[in-house]
This record gives C-alpha cells, sequence and structure tokens, in this order.
C-alpha cells in the first residue's frame, strides 16, 4: 500500500461514493422518519404511525413476517451449511457442485415466487404428483386464502429455495479461510465428521454465521414479491403493506412508517446478533 | 478423543510384524468408511442439487410448451411437445416489449454509473493507506444490507419534486445506490489483485499516474470489473419493489410483471418468469469465480 505522497488523492477518489451515497442512502432514511411523523397536510404529528398501528391489517403483517423469517432462517442455514461443507469436500467437479448450489442467487423474488406458484397451483406440479402416486383423489387447492398454512409453507419454502445460495456463499467463503491443518488435526485425533462440525468448524465460522444471519434476518423483513407472486392479497407481509398504502391508498407517510418500523426492526436484529454472537477479534483477522 | 497410535505411527517408521499387520487392518477399515462417507456425500449433493434444479426445470418445461398444457392436469414430468407458443404469447402481450427494452436501459445505466462512482473508490481502498479507510470500508459493508423499502419511498417524494419520477432515470438511480456498496467491494479485490510494482514501473518509465492506471492496470482488472458490472445488471434485471413504487407507466418488466400478474393468464405469469430467470442463469454462470469474493466477506 502507498504510504506517503499524494495524500489527497484517496479522499478525491471517495467524494463521488461518499456524495451518491449521502444523497441515496443518508438523506432518504432520515426523510422517511420525517414522513412517518408527518400527517398528509406535513405538519409533525404521530398521526400516521398511529394509523399505522391500529390498522387491521398491521398485526397480520406483522407476525406474517416474524412467521415466515422464524421458518425460514433455519431451514436456510441447515441447507447452506450442507451445500457449504459438501463444497468444503473438495468432490469432484466441485467447481459444478458450487455453481449449481449457486444459481438461485441469480433468481429474482419475483421468478421464485411463480416458479413455486407453479408448483403449488391447482393444476400445478404437486397435484400432478399426488394424484398419479395415488395420494389424493382429485388436485387439492392449496393456495386458498382461507387456509394460511399451505400459503406460508409454499412461501417458505420458495424462499428457502431461492435465498440459501447467498448464506452458502458467505459460509464457503468461511470455511475456506479455516486452516486445512485444523481439521487434519482432528482427523488424527480420530474426531468424527459431527465432532469435527461442532468442535472445530462452527466456532470458527462464527464471523461468517454471523454476517449471513444478519444479511438473511434484513432481506427477510423485507419480503415482498415472492409472498404477492404465490399468495397474492391471501397473505400480508410489511412491505407489501408498505407498497398498499403508497400505492392504492396514497398515503405516503403510513407507508413510510412500515418502512421506518423495517429499518428499526433491521436494526434490533442486528445488535441482537452481534450481542448473542460476539466474535472475538482475532478470528476476524 | 483418544489419538489412534496405529494409524498415527503407521508412516513414519517400520513397524512390529503384528503391530504392521493390525494397522494395516485398521487402514482398510478407516479406509472403507471414508469411501462410505464419501458416497453418502456424493448422495447428498446429488440431492441438494435436484431441489435446486428440479424447480427450475419445472418453468422450462411449462415455459416452453403449448398453452394447453399449463392448462391441462395431471401434467406430465417429461414434456410432450416442445412449442414457443406460451413464450411467444407472453412476448406479445400489451407492453412487455416496452417493459423489457426499459429494464435493459435502466441495467445499463446502472452499471454504467456504479463503475463510474464506485470504481475510483474501490481502487483508493486498494493502493492508499489513508485515515478513514476502515471507516469507509465499514460504511459501505454496512450498506450492502440495506433495506431497500426505506429508500424507495421517500425517493418517491423526491424524484416526484425533480420531475423524473416515472421514468428510467429514477429507477436506475436507485438501482446504482443499491450496487454501489458491491461494486465498491469487488473493484477494491479486483484492484488489490494488479500488482503494483507494475503500476510504479509504468511510472518510473515515464508514465504519469494516469497514463500508468489507464495503460497497466486497467487491462489487467478489466475481467474483474466485467464481472462487477454483470453483478450490477443481474440486481436491477431483478428488483422490483422501488421498481414498482418509483414507476407508473414506465414499467421495467418485473414492475409490470408484479402489477398485471392477477389478472393474468397462467401461461403469462409461467412464460414471464423464465423470461426473468434465463439471464440471471447465463450470468452467474460467467461470474461464478467471483461469488466468493462479492458475498463472501464477513463484516469486519
Amino acid at each position: 500500500m502507498r504510504a506517503k505522497g499524494l495524500g489527497w488523492a484517496p479522499y478525491v477518489l471517495l467524494i463521488p461514493s461518499l456524495v451518491y451515497m449521502a444523497f441515496f442512502f443518508a438523506a432518504p432514511m432520515l426523510q422517511s422518519f420525517g414522513l412517518a411523523f408527518q400527517d398528509r397536510a406535513g405538519d409533525w404529528s404521530t398521526v400516521s404511525v398511529t394509523r399505522m398501528l391500529n390498522d387491521a391489517q398491521f398485526q397480520r403483517a406483522l407476525l406474517t413476517t416474524l412467521t415466515l423469517l422464524v421458518l425460514v432462517i433455519p431451514i436456510q442455514f441447515v441447507l447452506a451449511m450442507s451445500m457449504a461443507l459438501i463444497i468444503n469436500a473438495r468432490l469432484k467437479g466441485s467447481g459444478l457442485w458450487l455453481y449449481v448450489f449457486a444459481l438461485p442467487l441469480g433468481v429474482s423474488e419475483l421468478a421464485a415466487g411463480i416458479i413455486w406458484y407453479s408448483i403449488f397451483t391447482e393444476r400445478g406440479w404437486l397435484n400432478s404428483v399426488l394424484t398419479g402416486l395415488g395420494i389424493l383423489e382429485r388436485p387439492y387447492i392449496f393456495l386458498n386464502p382461507q387456509e394460511p398454512f399451505w400459503l406460508i409453507l409454499a412461501v417458505v419454502l420458495a424462499e428457502a429455495w431461492r435465498a440459501t445460495a447467498i448464506v452458502m456463499i458467505i459460509l464457503v467463503a468461511g470455511l475456506q479461510s479455516i486452516p486445512r491443518d485444523y481439521l487434519e488435526a482432528a482427523d488424527v485425533f480420530g474426531a468424527t465428521t459431527w465432532q469435527k462440525i461442532r468442535r472445530v468448524i462452527l466456532p470458527l465460522l462464527r464471523p461468517s454465521l454471523q454476517t449471513a444471519l444478519i444479511l438473511r434476518t434484513i432481506l427477510a423483513f423485507q419480503v415482498f414479491a415472492t409472498v404477492i407472486a404465490i399468495a397474492g392479497r391471501g397473505l400480508n407481509v410489511l412491505a407489501a403493506e408498505a407498497y398498499r398504502w403508497y400505492g392504492d391508498l396514497r398515503d405516503i407517510h403510513v407507508a413510510a412508517s412500515y418502512a421506518g418500523l423495517i429499518l428499526l426492526l433491521s436494526v434490533m436484529a442486528t445488535i441482537l446478533y452481534l450481542w448473542l454472537l460476539p466474535t472475538r477479534e482475532e478470528q476476524l483477522a | 478423543m483418544s489419538s489412534d497410535p496405529l494409524v498415527v505411527a503407521a508412516g513414519d517408521r517400520p513397524l512390529p510384524p503384528a503391530l504392521a499387520v493390525a494397522a494395516e487392518v485398521r487402514r482398510r477399515r478407516v479406509g472403507r468408511r471414508r469411501l462410505l462417507s464419501r458416497a453418502m456425500l456424493y448422495g447428498l449433493a446429488a440431492l441438494l442439487a435436484l431441489w435446486v434444479l428440479l424447480p427450475i426445470y419445472l418453468i422450462s418445461v411449462s415455459a416452453f410448451s403449448p398453452r394447453e398444457f399449463v392448462f391441462s392436469f395431471p401434467k406430465t414430468l417429461v414434456p410432450s411437445e416442445f412449442s414457443t407458443e406460451t413464450i411467444g404469447f407472453f412476448a406479445n402481450s400489451t407492453g412487455v416489449m416496452p417493459a423489457l427494452w426499459r429494464s435493459v436501459q435502466v441495467a445499463l445505466v446502472a452499471v454504467v454509473m456504479t463503475l463510474a462512482i464506485g470504481a475510483p473508490a474501490g481502487y483508493a481502498i486498494a493502493r492508499y493507506a489513508f485515515r478513514g479507510r476502515n471507516a469507509f470500508r465499514l460504511l459501505i459493508i454496512s450498506t450492502k444490507a440495506f433495506p431497500i423499502v426505506i429508500l424507495s419511498i421517500p425517493l418517491a417524494v423526491f424524484f416526484l419534486q425533480a420531475g423524473i419520477r416515472d421514468s428510467i432515470w429514477a429507477v436506475a438511480l436507485m438501482h446504482t445506490a443499491l450496487a454501489l456498496p458491491f461494486t465498491v467491494l469487488i473493484t477494491s479485490s479486483v484492484f488489490v489483485s494488479v500488482p503494483r510494482e507494475l503500476e510504479e514501473a509504468a511510472q518510473t518509465l515515464g508514465s504519469t499516474a494516469v497514463g500508468a492506471f489507464v495503460k497497466v492496470v486497467l487491462p489487467l482488472a478489466l475481467p474483474g470489473l466485467a464481472a462487477a458490472a454483470i453483478f450490477t445488471f443481474v440486481l436491477s434485471w431483478n428488483e422490483v419493489f422501488a421498481a414498482v413504487i418509483l414507476t407508473l407507466r414506465e414499467r421495467t418488466l418485473p414492475a409490470l410483471v408484479l402489477t398485471v400478474m392477477t389478472q393474468s393468464p397462467l401461461p403469462y405469469r409461467f412464460a414471464a418468469a423464465f423470461f426473468m430467470l434465463a439471464p440471471s442463469l447465463i450470468v452467474i454462470f460467467i461470474i461464478r469465480r467471483y461469488l466468493l469474493g462479492l458475498w463472501g466477506r464477513v463484516i469486519k
């Protein structure tokens, strides 16, 4: 790294991104809270936040978002951990395995939602297989607004399918930074695979797990298009409510209240993870 | 766990015959166990690959079958007839082609802007030790997961005032902000991998700093910069929340599909999903080498 000379050069190079981020990250974030604490006339008031809290859909949206989060994240971590360990085991064609497991990384929320809709819909693949095997006599209507169980299951599967890849990538990178000697040492001492995972890999993987958990949780609070594609208005989530208040109900202040709530939940979750999973400095090096 | 003296010792020095036999037996047993666990690993890998690939296969079957197939029941997993009727129906539906073109334009503008703004910062992080470097890195990394919902709604107000709401520019500016942290991170890792000595040599031989950068660094950094560009393209191509908030008539493809989806017939939806999916699959293949660098970083 260059230590001396042209001391101002790096700052000049940073200016464009700093200005852009001040304009498109910091300012909107502050303005979001500003909008939330205004009424429709633009006067300071808590009426918009109160309207959000008292809205009939609010509790359902919050509860569904949290339910999805609690169901999806453990599934994703088990799947991602399995995939990452497989890649780290260096099977033949490990590059191909990595590519296949990473494929959903490029799939949008919306496309993933439609794909799983095509599986669960009345004349869809699941019903085709189940009637073909004789388990069902006639197709069952899984995606029925009256039955949130199947709607939630379909969304959970779609999200687990789509967004596991990102967790996997973070864990693979973490696994690669674990010195091979540690695992070989464990081998020499006759450790079983499970013991190696539990005693060597998981503790050393903590920073990666923490990063992945924070990222996935923040993204889970924003779940949107997958839900719309699978459940339509049958399920309510926070981001969809923000969209509804903005688009259908034309109340930007309540929409901003939802946005602020999502930010608040994201920040709280991040702090919680940092507190629950402290990582020692030397592990980060 | 206790260590296994037979296995450990066997490689080092000759063992007494009885022990040697015991070691051989043990090694074979360990070898067999290894082989078995190896086979199980392949099985599990195949199962997980099936979980990833099956849904992609199913949507491809729906997209490339005649329209009657989409409504038929029960469906067969092996398609009976290949047809572009469903895809063609979607492509010719009202608004799809203009929306597709808008999506491409938005993504291209975002690519150019993220590189123009982000690459210099990436270069600064890679090449200079300066006060505030770590603070800046932390800022970049923490904005990587910034909730898009927060940004879209206030920015809609701003874009309305600026007179560019409901245009590709509004969406492109938003997508640039979303992709900027990634671009800074990936370009910094790209520039780190270009040896500084080459750049210095060029300067010693009479090049200016800018000349050395353009003639020496840039050609070597090009593949990595292309990966950053492709990443931004996919992010923009897939993004729907900001697009649907910031546009009304000038919809991008995902925004259009999201808003008309519930009133559209099944072939439209399935073909749309395939349409949005296909470019991403190719792109992931192109940038597969950079995936770990893009996302693998731990918050430091």
